[in-house]
């Protein structure tokens, strides 16, 4: 507007808390420390951590999808076991570098990523999440009449593939350990990096236009048309980028694990469950749930490692009871208590006008 | 060259004709009032010209280019933005925004400079010190401000406001037309759906009457209240 005479005053529109600011050192403290941790840890804790950080990539993948997109999916079993595969043909038939292999498995599950879009982004809703399932299990059927990768059963890696992955050699030689630990962690080095960039892409893309393009479509879809946010185009931005990350994170878990098994890399509990699970009991449509929601999940786990079945049910049983009691999960609960946000997306207008002073609130 | 031109434009939902061979134009700069009574096919009219609904036949023109296929988004980055009936605010974002998406994507100014730009239109719509409140906890009265608010700040050169003034007290009424004006001014073009006559006729320079579907009468305001067909059918009076 032009025309109004008074001068104009400072606005400001910003997105930093001092939260965010105390959280974006604590930030870079943990990764550092995170990234030493193969200097002092055991093997079986850089295992555990490595478990840890590529659930934390599935999940923040899915909570983007869900969370901010709407789009409900229970077939992101298709992208890890299409990037998996992927990686195993690149590694077993083509005699590729495992790391090569990884990301050929990215952009596979990218390239599966197109043609599912054109059949699912014709459903809504509870369809939309069936049809991903559909898809999910005939990726999965296909992939068991590969006969040179095992068809139903399954295969393993070519002995020594891992052992001469690219930097696994280096590793061995710098911190004088064997290459099977060695492996290890290079395998964990890249979850890190993968576990990182995930998190700062998404932020980043909450940040930009597009992240306010997502909440406006999730919010009145007829009305973002109107003010010229595509809804078909940001969503299907959206799907690509997570089947990307997903593809790349069933490549390297299945590096790491050395044997892969249409069953196992397409599996409903394993990479949809849990997934939805930990973003679930963390808190859905927030970056730092599946943060909180990834280390309960693996806390419980270990706890009941030990009662079978019983796993199932209380984790069934706690996801059932924080859907009803607290809606927005763990950090969730604790967000909306304390106004505390390390990831902070809302956009703050600040300055005076008229001698009124427009001051920034901290939640909203 | 006509900002908008509507040529023989229909639309039915299976035997209900919404609109019914409708043509006129709409001048540069020019602001048009279109009255009629419920279900005439005023909102449809509205959602035929952005392209939330498509023409079954006719050909509707913006600026001299055909755009009766577009869709919505093709059609605000060109310069329509439109105001919804009952308002549609994206509830779950502040009022800043809702204007802030508005204008990075339905404008065509860089996202780095429409945060001052934003915080202009709250100014002058009367919403700067509710900047930081959630949209979804804005009452009647913000909300249609808002729903204005957030049209201009697609930086249209066409706005649709779809009876934008109902349900307002007089005094609120009266601040929102002088912010229509403020709009006029500059040289933006307008159509207005309207069931307050006075707020209407403040503003527009015609006015167009729908009658189920159809055009029964465009021309200057007085004449068109004069017109017979206009007493009998929207009035409602046995002439």
């Amino acid at each position: 507007m032009n025309d109004h005479t008074l001068p104009s005053p400072a606005w400001t529109v910003s997105m930093r808390t001092r939260a965010s600011s105390v959280s974006a050192a604590v930030a870079l403290v943990v990764v550092a420390l995170a990234f030493a941790v193969p200097f002092f840890a055991t093997r079986a804790v850089l295992q555990d951590l490595f478990f840890i950080l590529t659930m934390l990539v599935l999940a923040q993948g899915w909570n983007l999808l869900a969370g901010y997109a709407g789009l409900v999916s229970v077939g992101q079993q298709a992208f890890v076991g299409f990037g998996a595969y992927a990686m195993f043909a690149a590694v077993s038939l083509l005699g590729l570098d495992p790391l090569a292999g990884i990301l050929i498995g990215g952009l596979a599950a990218a390239a599966l990523a197109v043609p599912t879009a054109f059949f699912v982004f014709r459903l809504e809703g509870a369809y939309f999440a069936v049809g991903t399932w559909v898809i999910a299990e005939v990726v999965r059927l296909s992939l068991a009449q590969w006969k040179a990768l095992g068809g139903g059963t399954g295969t393993s890696l070519p002995s020594g593939a891992t052992r001469d992955m690219a930097g696994v050699r280096l590793v061995a030689d710098w911190l004088g350990v064997r290459a099977a630990q060695a492996t290890d962690i290079v395998c964990y080095w890249l979850a890190l990096l993968l576990a990182v960039a995930t998190v700062g892409l998404i932020y980043g893309l909450l940040r930009s236009r597009h992240g306010l393009g997502l909440a406006a479509v999730r919010d009145n879809r007829e009305a973002a048309r109107s003010i010229g946010v595509d809804p078909l185009r940001i969503k299907s931005f959206v799907y690509l980028v997570v089947a990307l990350v997903t593809g790349l994170t069933g490549a390297l878990i299945y590096v790491q694990k050395a044997r892969i098994s249409p069953d196992a890399a397409f599996s409903v509990p394993d990479w949809t469950a849990y997934v939805i699970f930990i973003v679930v009991i963390g808190g859905i449509g927030t970056i730092e749930g599946p943060i909180v929601g990834v280390v309960v999940f693996f806390v419980l786990r270990n706890l009941l490692a030990d009662y079978g079945s019983w796993y199932l049910l209380i984790l069934g049983l706690i996801g059932i009871v924080i859907m009803l009691f607290a809606p927005s999960g763990l950090w969730g609960l604790f967000a909306n208590r304390t106004g505390i946000q390390l990831f902070p997306v809302r956009r703050i207008l600040t300055g005076t006008h008229n001698a009124q002073t427009i001051k920034g609130v901290p939640h909203g | 060259m006509p900002i908008l031109a509507l040529d023989t434009v229909s639309k039915s939902f299976g035997a209900l004709k919404v609109a019914d061979q409708v043509s006129f134009a709409l001048e540069k700069g020019e602001a048009l009032g279109v009255i009629g009574p419920n279900g005439a096919g005023k909102s449809t009219l509205f959602n035929l010209i952005t392209g939330n609904f498509h023409a079954d036949s006719g050909t509707i023109a913006f600026d001299g280019a055909d755009i009766t296929r577009q869709a919505p988004m093709a059609r605000c980055l060109a310069g329509i933005g439109r105001t919804f009936q009952i308002p549609q605010p994206f509830e779950k974002l502040t009022v800043l925004e809702n204007l802030l998406v508005a204008a990075a994507f339905g404008s065509r100014r860089a996202e780095s400079d429409v945060g001052g730009y934003c915080a202009d239109i709250l100014v002058a719509t009367g919403l700067i010190g509710r900047a930081n409140q959630l949209a979804g906890s804005l009452g009647l009265l913000q909300r249609k401000r808002l729903e204005l608010a957030r049209a201009l700040a697609t930086d249209p050169r066409l706005l649709l406001l779809d009876e934008i003034a109902g349900g307002l007290t007089e005094g609120e009424c009266y601040e929102l037309v002088e912010t229509i004006r403020a709009v006029h001014r500059r040289g933006v073009s307008i159509i207005w759906v309207e069931h307050v006559l006075h707020a209407l006729t403040s503003v527009v320079d015609r006015l167009l009457v729908l009658h189920f579907g159809k055009v029964i009468g465009i021309g200057q305001p007085g004449d068109i209240m004069e017109s017979r067909a206009v007493r009998e059918i929207y009035l409602g009076i046995e002439v």
